[in-house]
């Protein structure tokens, strides 16, 4: 009973990495770019949607959409700004990463600056209710949150098997030359794709605001490289691979602090990094084509 | 005498070009590391730890720091072998987390509140000497065989082993001692500042030693020296009003502008 509690806490703090994982999945779909700032956009997700709740009240309903049109702007402004040029330019392979890697910086110094660096909470409160059900315990709170994140999540899968804008964007991540002889416009479609996994990363951002009830300027490295680890261990560019990675990194978690030490919870995800890069570098699902990266 | 604060500046000068250099080793062959920062958490935290608990000598316990640091370098870079670029990038993230989550915890070196009372015995002379000597490493290696079958990795591993070169040697080899001299300068930093705690060896760390290198050119080792000094020296001529707070903020934004107006950094080769 006591693991099987373990591995419904597990799910609903692994469905937020599945929301992050997916974000840099969809990009590097499209883009063979790791987006090191996407961590620093969930963050920001999450402080905006404290500062609109503050501002204005409201809960959850309020939360999460302003965390997820702010992210959303903000992550086309980062492909716009710091991204795009440098493709356009053709230098190193890696160039585009390494911008990346200053606007997180950018956007975590800034974050400091406006709201110190000590955690705040976050009031993003709802009724609270508790339902046991035999030995298990589950509040309103984990249902919200796995309500939230796989309802993202399916309709995510909807949309980019269902419409034409969905396959679009399936074809740009096949072959961005291709696509575009055949009249796909992908620039439109890298926008969509920023923009779509910003507004995911913001949405998780609330979300583990909600399970955690405090958010820190320096949160967004932490659930960045952990979104990163989803992500190896479903394969790069596979959504659904990102979704299982999550899931998996999220129950490794709690079960490894449950029966090991909690001290080290941070440290598991990157052992599991770590492990899938000796034994499967492709990832549960990956092909082997970025392999070669 | 010296000023004191231009003599922290030369200080602070020299262990940034010791960590570039650090970075730019496996950088040479082609094996990029975002985990700087860990190796030089070892190096701190096992010279530190030598000199303040068990009394050892300075010099002894900078090259244990060094060493230690190599040798878990050696482990970390064996799996390289196997990965590239991009895989390679995030395994060596996870890794400077690791690092940074086990001194988080390690209490014989005071776990979160970090390790205070070192002896201060970094001085100016030390310092370029050191640098000095690892200058003069990275020049010797460049020319050198080794040199050569360097650079043969980073253009075309395939050829390069077809012509002979022992991969796997040559790249476990180069990031064990990136890793050993990371180590070094993890040391001398240690016993500058007194005190350690783990948050100062984290990713901004890490990411701050990967700009330097990127800054000044990753081609050869004279731009990762240019780089680590214009990181250091810029922020204090700077120095008006609270520039220094933003330090990096400036980095960052000074980082997407080099990458789109000179992707190959300010004294870079293009390839």
């Amino acid at each position: 009973m006591l693991l099987l509690q373990q591995i419904i806490n597990g799910v609903m703090l692994g469905s937020s990495y599945s929301l992050i994982a997916i974000g840099y999945t969809l990009v590097f779909g499209v883009l063979h770019l790791i987006h090191l700032a996407h961590g620093e956009v969930f963050m920001v997700g999450a402080f905006v949607a404290l500062q609109v709740v503050l501002l204005m009240g409201g809960g959850v309903g309020v939360a999460i959409p302003a965390a997820a049109v702010a992210s959303a702007v903000l992550g086309v402004l980062i492909y716009l700004a710091a991204v795009k040029p440098i493709m356009a330019r053709k230098g190193h392979f890696l160039a585009p990463m390494i911008s990346t890697i200053g606007v997180g910086l950018v956007l975590q110094e800034l974050a400091t600056r406006m709201f110190g660096g000590e955690q705040v909470g976050f009031p993003v409160q709802m009724e609270s209710h508790v339902w046991h059900l035999g030995g298990l315990t589950i509040t309103s709170v984990q249902v919200v949150i796995l309500a939230v994140s796989l309802g993202l999540m399916l309709a995510l899968h909807l949309f980019v098997t269902l419409t034409r804008v969905g396959m679009a964007m399936r074809a740009t991540a096949e072959s961005m030359v291709i696509s575009h002889t055949l009249g796909i416009r992908s620039d439109r479609i890298i926008i969509l794709t920023f923009a779509i996994a910003s507004a995911l990363a913001g949405v998780a951002g609330v979300l583990v605001g909600m399970s955690f009830n405090s958010i820190s300027p320096y949160m967004g490295v932490d659930m960045g490289i952990k979104g990163l680890a989803a992500m190896l261990l479903g394969g790069l560019g596979n959504v659904y691979g990102a979704m299982i990675g999550g899931l998996v990194i999220g129950i490794v978690e709690v079960i490894s602090v449950g029966y090991l030490s909690s001290s080290y919870r941070d440290a598991f995800a990157f052992f599991v990094i770590i492990a899938v890069l000796l034994f499967r570098p492709r990832g549960i699902f990956g092909s082997t084509a970025h392999v070669e990266g | 005498m010296l000023d004191p604060y231009i003599e922290s500046i030369l200080i602070f000068s020299g262990i940034n070009v010791i960590l570039a250099l650090s970075l730019y080793l496996p950088v040479s062959a082609g094996l990029l590391s975002l985990g700087q920062g860990g190796f030089m958490a070892i190096g701190a935290y096992v010279s530190g730890y030598m000199t303040s608990v068990l009394g050892w000598p300075f010099a002894v316990a900078l090259i244990a720091g060094g060493v230690s640091a190599g040798i878990v370098g050696l482990l970390v870079g064996l799996p390289s072998l196997r990965i590239k670029g991009v895989y390679l990038i995030i395994m060596t993230m996870g890794f400077g987390e690791i690092v940074r989550v086990f001194f988080l915890n390690f209490e014989p070196t005071g776990a979160a509140s970090g390790m205070g009372g070192i002896p201060t015995e970094t001085t100016l002379p030390i310092v370029v000497g050191v640098t000095v000597l690892v200058l003069l490493m990275c020049f010797q290696i460049r020319g050198s065989r080794i040199g050569r079958a360097l650079e043969a990795v980073r253009e075309d591993e395939l050829a390069a082993e077809v012509i002979g070169i022992n991969l796997t040697r040559i790249k476990v080899a180069i990031f064990g001692l990136g890793a050993a001299v990371a180590g070094i300068g993890g040391g001398l930093f240690a016993h500058y500042a007194t005190f350690i705690d783990p948050g100062q060896f984290g990713f901004q760390r890490s990411a701050e030693i990967f700009i330097m290198v990127v800054l000044g050119g990753m081609g050869n080792f004279l731009g990762a020296t240019v780089g680590a000094l214009v990181v250091t020296i810029l922020p204090e001529v700077l120095r008006v009003g609270d520039m220094q707070e933003w330090r990096m903020t400036f980095f960052g934004v000074l980082l997407v502008i080099i990458m789109i107006v000179r992707p190959m950094g300010l004294i870079g080769v293009r390839r």
